[in-house]
């Protein structure tokens, strides 16, 4: 189908007929025409957000052995399992537009792909499963949201099922710390160092400001994007603080104030060198994320294969 | 008969509890993304069957003591887990062959007690025996892909065989405690659940060209709370939590 479009029409045609579908609100699907660069942005955009449910996995991994009861254990299993799940959902839509899993995992490992950095950080205390979920999860689905809406149709469909799952994740987040800020002092107190620790990171998610944005203005008239990064960032600030204010808890920025005229929340300087030191790589967690991710596919090397021998076997078992 | 309901339920509970915490330590670290989505929900399951045993252990005992205070307040020796479930997971051939002979185990055990004389525990039989029934499915078609896969799957699986299968006898130990029970209606003969287990790992094990190791060495004492060294580090981790920070909410 792709074919016989390129022969009938001019590449300015094609892409005026993409831009129009576009504009109308028109899904694009796997076999459509797009423009490269489209493309590109997308495998280069959905393989990050699976690798970040991926390496994800990680830092909440980390407490389930040590959960605090039954409840939270199974809870907490079922998050991480969740978040497995949507790992697969997106390595199937970047599937779609022509990337081999493989290819693109091994692009995770070799440092070439991103991941959220937000991952870069550690989980050093219970609390942190309640932040994480409630900070981290919260950020995330500011920016999964609009993405239901996502021009490209495999991507804008995984994005529903994913957002309805995170927003279980942001309560049960939000439950643990409430539960937290409401207990003894040294539980208040575990509450508060991890939203002091989890604050920044998670302003950071949303991206550099719209200035320093490279990829933001092709994205948006793509309708890939459909807010900046600093209008995903405003709405979360407006959303989370009262929520910090409700359970007792200090967000940890001295220049925090709400503004009566904007009915927006204004605050103080984020700091972008950190930001960008962990994404080159210089994160308290960076090395040990990946050499987690990589030795998890060493050593599943042999399993692999043998799946693949025993395969081969019950196939040609089946023709003789 | 309280106190032996109690003790049945004590072996039932930590068995999925400590095989629970066992494959979630796997989380994020399958050898596919598939298998960390599968070994996951395996663990939930397990900890969902501890949760629903070990509330009606505490009920059973009528000391007060809930779900949470039976599976992270107890000493190391009153675990009556079985040895098997407690060994470390090593390499994903050692865990699926653990998982296994637990499962060939499980799942011929829930069968039977899904006509509990106790309408309790026949009940939570009956949910558990659902999810068994997968996890057996999924851990003998492992067992027989890894035996008949690749040299090096085969030899791995078998030395995972030769290491865990001195555990065996322990998953079928009885004593005065099933005795009474037995008599009441309340358990199924364990001669039976054994003959079971030997038809399974049999079969499987022929398909999946794998061999019984031929020495007769035997290892038991879960039942009765005499473990190997990896308990005490396993609840060390399992229990942190509630042992710094006693007596809160959480």
């Amino acid at each position: 189908m792709q074919l016989a479009m390129e022969q009938k029409y001019s590449q300015e045609e094609l892409e005026k007929r993409f831009q129009d579908k576009i504009d109308n609100d028109i899904k694009i699907e796997p076999n459509d025409w797009m423009p490269d660069a489209y493309r590109k942005t997308l495998v280069r955009q959905i393989s990050q957000h699976a690798h970040s449910e991926i390496v994800g996995m990680l830092p909440e991994g980390n407490w389930i052995t040590r959960a605090p009861n039954l409840r939270r254990k199974a809870v907490l299993l079922a998050k991480v399992q969740d978040e497995a799940g949507h790992g697969l959902y997106l390595y199937s839509a970047v599937e779609t537009l022509g990337a081999d899993r493989e290819e693109t995992i091994d692009d995770l490992h070799s440092g070439k792909a991103k991941y959220s950095s937000i991952f870069n950080y550690p989980t050093l205390t219970w609390a942190d499963m309640g932040a994480v979920g409630w900070l981290v999860d919260g950020a995330a689905i500011m920016n999964q949201v609009p993405l239901c809406r996502c021009s490209y149709g495999p991507y804008a469909r995984a994005m529903v099922r994913v957002c309805k799952e995170e927003s279980f994740h942001q309560r049960q987040g939000y439950e643990i710390i409430a539960k937290l800020a409401q207990g003894t002092p040294e539980q208040k107190e575990m509450a508060q160092d991890a939203l002091n620790r989890f604050w920044w990171p998670s302003l950071m998610m949303f991206g550099p400001n719209d200035d320093d944005s490279p990829n933001s203005a092709l994205s948006i008239k793509w309708k890939i994007k459909r807010f900046s990064n600093d209008e995903l960032r405003q709405q979360f600030i407006d959303v989370t603080v009262p929520q910090a204010e409700l359970i007792g808890l200090t967000v940890p920025d001295k220049d925090l104030k709400f503004n009566e005229e904007t009915g927006h929340y204004e605050h103080g300087p984020i700091n972008w060198d950190e930001f960008w030191e962990v994404v080159k790589g210089n994160g308290p967690c960076n090395e040990d994320r990946i050499n987690t991710r990589r030795s998890a596919k060493e050593n599943g090397e042999w399993v692999r294969a043998a799946a693949n021998a025993f395969a081969e076997k019950r196939k040609m078992r089946v023709a003789v | 008969m309280k106190e032996h309901l109690f003790e049945y339920l004590l072996r039932l509970g930590d068995d999925s509890l400590i095989l629970g915490h066992r494959v979630s330590e796997w989380c994020g670290h399958g050898p596919i993304l598939e298998e960390d989505i599968a070994l996951t929900n395996i663990s939930l399951d397990l900890i969902g069957q501890a949760t629903s045993l070990l509330k009606y252990a505490g009920e059973v005992e009528g000391k007060g003591r809930d779900e949470d205070q039976l599976a992270f307040l107890r000493l190391e020796h009153d675990y009556k887990n079985c040895l098997l479930v407690e060994q470390l997971n090593g390499d994903f051939g050692m865990t699926i062959m653990r998982q296994f002979l637990f499962d060939a185990y499980r799942l011929p055990l829930f069968e039977a007690l899904i006509h509990s004389s106790d309408s309790q525990l026949a009940a939570i039989a009956e949910k558990s025996l659902k999810e068994t029934k997968y996890h057996y499915r999924h851990s003998a078609e492992w067992v027989i892909r890894l035996g008949d896969g690749t040299e090096e799957s085969h030899e791995r699986i078998q030395k995972a065989v030769n290491s865990l299968f001195k555990y065996h006898v322990d998953l079928f130990f009885t004593n005065h405690v099933d005795d009474a029970l037995l008599k009441e209606g309340i358990v199924p003969e364990m001669k039976a659940i054994h003959n079971k287990w030997m038809e399974s790992v049999k079969n499987v094990f022929s398909e999946a060209t794998l061999e019984i190791p031929s020495n007769n060495w035997e290892q038991s004492g879960g039942r009765l709370g005499r473990h190997s060294e990896h308990l005490g580090l396993l609840l060390a981790e399992m229990q942190y939590m509630q042992r710094a920070y006693p007596n809160m909410e959480w």
